[in-house]
């Protein structure tokens, strides 16, 4: 029995460990690619570790797309999505889950069923606005779509559900208004949520195509993602420097991934279902 | 008096705490959404502006076979990844709840790919699948056109699709899986169940909520499936035509060619199918999904 047992335990981490190959081998081929040479890379039979390890694909990619501004694009478009969705979604998120006023339900149905509906019917309108505004190509068209989420009001109202009605009256008997009530005693009660919604926010920014492609068509006032596919686009036979590339752009992602792993993979999981 | 007071105080609160996401929805959603309907029944003017023009749009859509073919596409496309992704993270699941090391390091390993752009992502794969010189040809001794044939093409991307998914939905089901007492299992092998038993009898009709949520989830996002395609099948390939989806379609009318009302069109046809599978796959769930504690 006890040795049964041991095979099946062995059995699951054969199984586990050659799933993890398979994940991560990807990234090490990236990373072993982008310091061969594109001479080396279109041998035959191919080479496992760089002959040479030479930095050349990546000062070359480093030429090629201005990182400088992408990452700072990137992370600026990021930090105001959250904060917006972290601003907006609580307020509404505990308006819709404590307070009592007329046509509550019906705005609530449509926060329910505009989270249902996919975006991309609303991005050709959502690109005219910007353009007719003549502001594509600026910060405030890479956040714009992302001011408000219908999602994130409804996952954070489930959150002020979760808090006993009591917790609320007290407050209000030691003389704090609504607003006070919010800022001062629910929302803190809610951080668990608020930190899953930031995550979820984050990545979805971060990995989000279509709109920077659409919105901000300029390479130095785009994202990292966008700015990788334009990468694709004029280099699509040296795989060194699309390499290179892609690991300067997955970089930053990773190694914030690598430090709040837990809170990543709780977050994303809390919100899941979206 | 003092209920009213309250009222009142709830009532102020209440509209200024939703007004900036409720505008927000009305100028970023719900406008948009009704722009989307009028544009897909308009076509655009030489000199700019919008002209009605019936259903011009969608009886040229219906009449268009590589239309039909990126509908067929983006079903072949869930066909492939959305059965066998679902049953590989459910696999993985399984495995992460048994009593082993390392738990949380296989975890973090398996959810690697959704921190990763998927622009990245599909460029390495891409040069993975490269018919010449790609590694995985090199290893298997084959030589697929992974990446140039049409009709290989979604399967590969099938591939990388379930690869960068198959982490979070197995951490889903994970959490599915760890909320089940402990107290049926050992109920169970009292009563001399086996482990395949104890699965089919207490983990699968217990987890099935969350299975049902992984499945519509998956479902939505494949039947949306754009941005690897675009990053592995760009505009100068042969197989392109052949092998876009319809959000693809949908972007290149829209973005590319400048048809925005025929690619309304397209768009909401896209909706709707997401519609209709997802209201199949609700009435489907009372037949398999175990909602009872």
């Amino acid at each position: 029995m006890k040795q049964k047992k041991n095979i099946s335990t062995i059995l699951i981490y054969i199984a586990l460990i050659l799933g993890s190959v398979i994940m991560i081998f990807p990234f090490v081929w990236m990373l072993l690619t982008s310091f061969k040479t594109n001479a080396e890379v279109m041998q035959i039979p191919p080479t496992i570790l760089p002959s040479n390890w030479n930095f050349s694909s990546f000062t070359k990619a480093l030429d090629l797309l201005p990182f400088g501004n992408l990452y700072f694009n990137t992370a600026v478009m990021i930090l105001l999505r959250v904060l917006c969705a972290v601003l907006f979604c609580s307020m509404a998120g505990y308006a819709f889950a404590k307070l009592n006023f007329k046509g509550k339900n019906a705005l609530f149905l449509l926060i329910i069923v505009q989270q249902m509906i996919p975006g991309q019917i609303f991005i050709i309108p959502q690109y005219q606005m910007v353009a007719k505004l003549g502001m594509t190509d600026t910060m405030f068209s890479l956040v714009f779509p992302g001011v408000v989420s219908a999602f994130g009001t409804f996952f954070l109202r489930q959150a002020y559900m979760g808090i006993p009605d009591e917790i609320g009256e007290a407050a209000y008997l030691d003389g704090c208004n609504r607003w006070q009530t919010f800022t001062k005693v629910m929302f803190p009660l809610t951080k668990a949520s608020v930190a899953a919604l930031a995550v979820f926010t984050a990545v979805f920014a971060y990995t989000d195509l279509m709109w920077p492609l659409v919105a901000n068509t300029n390479i130095n006032s785009t994202t990292l993602s966008a700015g990788l596919s334009s990468l694709n686009g004029q280099f699509s036979t040296n795989y060194p420097v699309l390499m290179a590339g892609s690991l300067l752009a997955m970089l930053p992602m990773v190694v914030l991934y690598l430090f709040f792993q837990k809170q990543f993979i709780e977050g994303v999981a809390m919100t899941g279902g979206k | 008096m003092k209920k009213k007071a309250r009222f009142d105080q709830d009532h102020k609160w209440g509209y200024l705490m939703v007004a900036p996401t409720i505008i927000g929805l009305l100028v970023l959603n719900v406008y948009p959404f009704i722009n989307t309907i009028v544009l897909s029944f308009s076509s655009t003017k030489v000199f700019g502006g919008y002209e009605f023009v019936g259903l011009k749009n969608y009886i040229k859509m219906f009449s268009d076979a590589e239309f039909w073919r990126a509908t067929w596409n983006t079903i072949l496309f869930c066909i492939l990844t959305v059965p066998l992704g679902v049953l590989l993270a459910l696999v993985i699941a399984i495995l992460l709840n048994a009593k082993i090391k390392g738990k949380t390091a296989f975890r973090a390993i398996f959810f690697l790919p959704m921190v990763v752009a998927p622009a990245a992502v599909a460029m390495v794969w891409k040069w993975m699948f490269n018919s010449e010189y790609g590694i995985i040809n090199t290893i298997f001794h084959l030589n697929v056109n992974w990446i140039t044939n049409p009709n290989i093409v979604i399967i590969t991307v099938a591939i990388v699709a379930i690869w960068s998914a198959l982490g979070y939905d197995a951490v889903l089901l994970l959490s599915g899986i760890q909320n089940i007492s402990k107290s049926y299992y050992e109920a169970a092998s009292l009563d001399g169940c086996t482990k395949l038993q104890q699965f089919r009898y207490i983990t699968l009709p217990m987890v099935s909520p969350t299975l049902f949520v992984v499945l519509i989830m998956r479902l939505m996002a494949s039947l949306k499936v754009y941005d690897l395609l675009y990053m592995m099948v760009g505009e100068g390939n042969p197989a392109l035509s052949k092998a876009q989806s319809l959000i693809y379609l949908f972007y290149r009318e829209s973005f590319i060619s400048g048809n925005r009302g025929y690619a309304s069109a397209i768009v909401i046809w896209t909706v709707l199918i997401i519609g209709v599978v997802t209201a199949i796959q609700f009435v489907g769930q009372k037949k398999w999904v175990n909602y009872e504690v």
